[in-house]
């Protein structure tokens, strides 16, 4: 049992490396194939891609300023009457701010809040899930007690309640969702895991004497990216569904914001007055871009993971 | 099966052990002082000390979470700030209209959306598959405050079918038995209310089965599918059963399974959805009255309700497994 501090020089030891890498760039292009085999996939990547290019590009593409109020134009229709006020194509909200620069502005805060809550639950389900798996015995008891118990909780009740309880704001509605979606990407990852612990490549690594450090890095978390990739896509559509419903809520982004949640929410005050397109398009917004990673997502999970293919969405 | 429900009844206690300790812990973690919230803004020093005292907040925390606990454990989950009243009690008088919604909403859901399945599966590549399934993508997606305002806008404000919010319109008189008006309505032979509750109910129920429907739907059109590619169900065309014998009577029933779980995992959507769709329609149920509690930072309501819900969902979740071992004598459950 004498340690690999110095390799073998008789076993060829790079070899393990170049293989993994060429193998690993094979599977990518693999997935690039066979993801760009799948229209509606592809549809939901390019329409995502757009949402997410005029969010960020806010600034360049916005006729108007997301703060700039008139109360002399509040509340006016747009191309559909010919009440319209040119410039002002999806009509004014009751301060008279433009509702497309506000909707394009907008939607930097609800995607951020989506996609960061996103990346913590991501991150915190692939530390748990992974030690949880890999190591099992008394760290996975406790880990998964703590994901049982955090999954007591309704997801949407939850956040409401972490955020309303944090204070409100975006973070920490980040921070509210965030937590509601690790307990699901712990699961998907300790499941991933075991399977793969099993593999006679893994059995191999320890029998040359790898790390699990080595082990876990290269081995398994490359080999498990497939359901983290697609149950990430289709969380994230709902993440940015729950970042509307708080902000809508009033506990996630806070006035003047252009969230689009918290648009609605105060525009549906005006709907009674007839002033339907204050609160309708902000919520196609979100319906458009929760539709788009929606479909990514199935269309990654029927080329990623064909045994996911058809199986309950967590 | 005793020795599973036995280990699931420990595993049950562990969890609400867990989640008591986390809600009691998250919400003293809130911003603030307690004593000062109870007291008031301009409470003298004298009267939060004693209200410190009352509430037993000069003790270290476990022995408070203690104290909190062993009361929770005879009913008692504190008095809301905002309206004095015991915490358990509102729970009570407001469950009755969520319990009405969400009933409602669950049926129309499992029912359409069981039928669109298999309506999709048996015809699949068809029209009607491709129709569901894109209703589906539309329904797993939907906003559902923005679909309940918009139908409340087309229906309520510009159409005048429907009410625009609550339970009944005023000056009908019902008297009250269960809570849940539409069955207090048929005990008490009371048309009228009975169609005016029935009114009341159609937008926020259908609003709040939209995406249980869509998620119904597709499961049981995968389940479906699968069913349908069995040996059996070959066998029993093979032996020349007529093509509706096979799917309505045989594959069906084996195919209805997983439902059970797709809606036992939805009521936790439900609950979420009802914080919403309450708001919208401004329903005296749950989940507005938690919306309230947290934006008026009621923290004994928000402690107590979220100990109260939690519960009730592990042990909703406990008897969906129960029942899925049930009807499904294939699983071994570990």
């Amino acid at each position: 049992m004498t340690p690999n501090t110095t390799p073998d020089k008789l076993t060829p030891a790079p070899a393990p490396d170049t293989e993994t890498r060429v193998k690993r760039r094979t599977r990518f292009q693999d997935i690039v194939r066979q993801l760009k085999k799948n229209k509606s996939a592809m549809f939901g990547l390019g329409m995502m891609a757009i949402i997410v290019i005029l969010c960020v590009g806010a600034p360049l593409f916005a006729p108007h300023g997301p703060y700039d109020s008139d109360l002399d134009r509040g509340l006016k229709p747009g191309f559909w009457s010919d009440e319209m006020i040119p410039g002002y194509i999806l009509g004014t909200d009751y301060l008279g701010r433009d509702i497309l620069t506000r909707i394009l502005y907008g939607g930097r805060v609800t995607l951020s809040v989506g996609f960061v809550a996103l990346g913590f639950a991501v991150t915190m389900g692939i530390i748990m899930g992974t030690s949880s798996g890999y190591f099992g015995g008394m760290v996975d008891n406790v880990v998964m007690r703590v994901v049982d118990i955090l999954f007591a909780y309704p997801a949407l009740l939850l956040a409401l309640v972490v955020a309303g309880t944090l204070g409100r704001g975006i973070d920490k509605a980040m921070l509210a969702i965030g937590i509601v979606y690790t307990p699901q990407m712990a699961r998907v990852m300790r499941g991933a895991v075991l399977t793969i612990k099993e593999m006679e490549y893994i059995e191999a690594e320890h029998a040359i004497g790898s790390s699990t450090w080595r082990i876990i890095l290269r081995h398994v978390l490359p080999n498990s990216m497939a359901p983290i990739i697609v149950y990430s896509t289709l969380m994230l559509a709902t993440a940015i569904l729950d970042a509307a419903a708080l902000g809508f809520l009033g506990v996630g982004a806070q006035a003047p914001s252009p969230e689009w949640g918290l648009a609605l929410s105060i525009s549906r005050k005006y709907l009674v007055a007839g002033a339907w397109w204050a609160a309708t398009f902000p919520g196609i917004a979100i319906l458009i871009s929760v539709i788009s990673l929606n479909l990514l997502g199935d269309g990654l999970r029927d080329a990623l993971d064909p045994r996911l293919k058809g199986g309950a969405k967590l | 099966m005793k020795e599973y429900i036995l280990k699931r009844l420990a595993m049950l206690v562990v969890v609400l052990l867990g989640v008591s300790i986390i809600t009691f812990v998250l919400v003293r973690a809130a911003p603030g002082d307690p004593a000062i919230h109870l007291a008031g803004e301009h409470a003298s020093a004298a009267v939060i000390e004693k209200i410190r005292e009352k509430y037993h907040l000069n003790d270290p925390i476990y022995i408070q979470y203690l104290i909190w606990i062993k009361m929770a454990l005879q009913g008692d989950l504190g008095r809301s700030i905002e309206s004095h009243e015991m915490v358990a009690t509102e729970i009570i008088e407001r469950l009755p209209t969520t319990l009405e919604l969400s009933l409602v909403a669950i049926i129309i859901a499992s029912i359409l959306g069981v039928i669109a399945g298999v309506l999709s599966a048996v015809r699949q590549y068809s029209a009607v598959d491709y129709s569901v399934m894109f209703g589906a993508l539309f329904g797993v997606s939907m906003p559902v405050f923005w679909l309940g305002l918009m139908m409340l806008f087309i229906f309520g404000v510009k159409l005048d079918l429907m009410p625009i919010g609550g339970r009944l319109t005023a000056g009908v008189y019902l008297e009250r038995i269960t809570g849940l008006y539409v069955l207090d309505s048929i005990l008490t032979l009371n048309g009228e209310a009975f169609l005016d509750t029935i009114k009341h109910l159609i937008l926020p129920s259908v609003a709040l089965a939209t995406i249980p429907m869509a998620t119904i739907a597709r499961m049981t059109r995968s389940s479906m599918l699968e069913v349908l590619r069995q040996d059996y169900i070959r066998t029993e065309r093979a032996k020349g059963l007529s093509e509706r014998v096979v799917v309505y009577k045989h594959a069906i029933k084996n195919a209805l399974i997983p439902i059970v779980t797709v809606i036992g995992m939805n009521i936790g959507l439900l609950m979420g959805g009802a914080v919403l769709t309450e708001t919208i329609f401004t329903l005296p149920g749950l989940g507005k009255y938690i919306a309230d509690a947290i934006l008026a930072y009621d923290y004994p309501v928000v402690q107590g309700f979220t100990l109260f819900f939690a519960t009730a969902f592990v042990v909703i979740n406990l008897i969906t497994d129960l029942i899925y071992v049930y009807i499904d004598p294939r699983i071994r459950y570990r």
